[in-house]
């Protein structure tokens, strides 16, 4: 089997990569942003810290 | 018995360091698991004598549906938890859990969609299965917008979680859906009580592709957790020691 065989998937292409590619865009989606929220966590975290470390 | 204390793992500052070394663990078992199971399902599952290659897309869909329903039913495990002892973590990994929840009920929504058109002649029907799995979509936005609106998070723990037990009632007409109503949803290909209908192959990817998606929630959901007990307990003085160091 070639590649473009292998897109075409029989046929049902559109409909076989149009759900493979849309999960693995959701899944990077979560990633990223759960990715960004723990930075941010961390970095208000560490200006908490660095408040009260001053107020000491 | 091994001598575990299991409790001790019940307080945010001894939890938060477990599920830090935990989570790169769960996310290689994820990535090898859905290496093998799309290595599987793209080279080795034949094509389906009814559907073609369309049925490719039930590796997924049956998975992320599988997870959106437990997802739901573990969260709601941990709002009953919260409820009962008061306990923080217990609320924070419910918390955690639903943005998962939600993007897995996406997922199985529109691979359904996907997978319908070609095989039933309809993105979308108001099936009583699909309905219930939009209603389910519903419930996860519902539990996360409304802890959002709510300043205090012990009183977003509380309300949220209520919102999430009676939410609970939804999972089982899902799940019993194909059986109570005869609408397009056929019924289920897979049951603990009767021999699996499909071939040996596509079953063995699609358990295969459900693993993957278990350790992929283990491992999201406990990095999240990490970011929700900072962002809780910020004022605590050991969150302040993880910041720092």
């Amino acid at each position: 089997m070639n590649l473009s065989q292998f897109l075409n998937m029989g046929g049902y292409g559109f409909y076989v990569w149009g759900s493979y590619v849309v999960t693995a865009i959701v899944i990077v989606c979560e990633l990223v942003s759960l990715h960004a929220r723990m930075q941010r966590a961390r970095g208000r975290t560490a200006a908490v810290s660095k408040t009260k470390g001053q107020a000491r | 018995m091994t001598g575990i204390n299991w409790f001790k793992y019940s307080a945010p500052s001894a939890f938060y360091p477990l599920a830090v070394r935990s989570v790169p663990w769960f996310a290689a078992i994820a990535a090898v698991l859905a290496a093998i199971g799309l290595y599987l399902g793209f080279a080795v599952a034949p094509t389906d004598a009814q559907q073609g290659e369309a049925y490719r897309i039930i590796f997924i869909h049956v998975p992320a549906a599988w997870m959106s329903m437990f997802i739901y039913v573990v969260m709601a495990g941990w709002c009953a938890l919260s409820l009962v002892f008061n306990t923080r973590l217990s609320a924070m990994m419910a918390q955690a859990l639903a943005p998962t929840g939600a993007w897995f009920t996406f997922i199985a929504l529109w691979t359904g969609a996907f997978w319908g058109k070609p095989t039933w002649g309809t993105y979308w029907a108001w099936d009583a299965r699909m309905t219930s799995e939009l209603i389910l979509l519903f419930l996860y936005f519902g539990y996360i917008a409304l802890r959002n609106a709510i300043d205090d998070p012990r009183r977003a723990d509380r309300a949220s979680a209520l919102l999430a037990l009676v939410g609970v009632v939804n999972v089982p007409i899902i799940y019993f859906s194909v059986k109570w109503w005869n609408t397009l949803h056929q019924g289920a290909s897979v049951s603990v009580t009767a021999a699996p209908t499909m071939a040996k192959i596509m079953l063995v990817t699609m358990l295969i592709m459900a693993l993957a998606a278990w350790a992929y929630t283990i491992a999201v959901a406990l990095k999240r957790v990490q970011a929700i007990i900072l962002e809780r307990e910020r004022n605590a003085g050991w969150v302040g020691a993880l910041a720092t160091a």
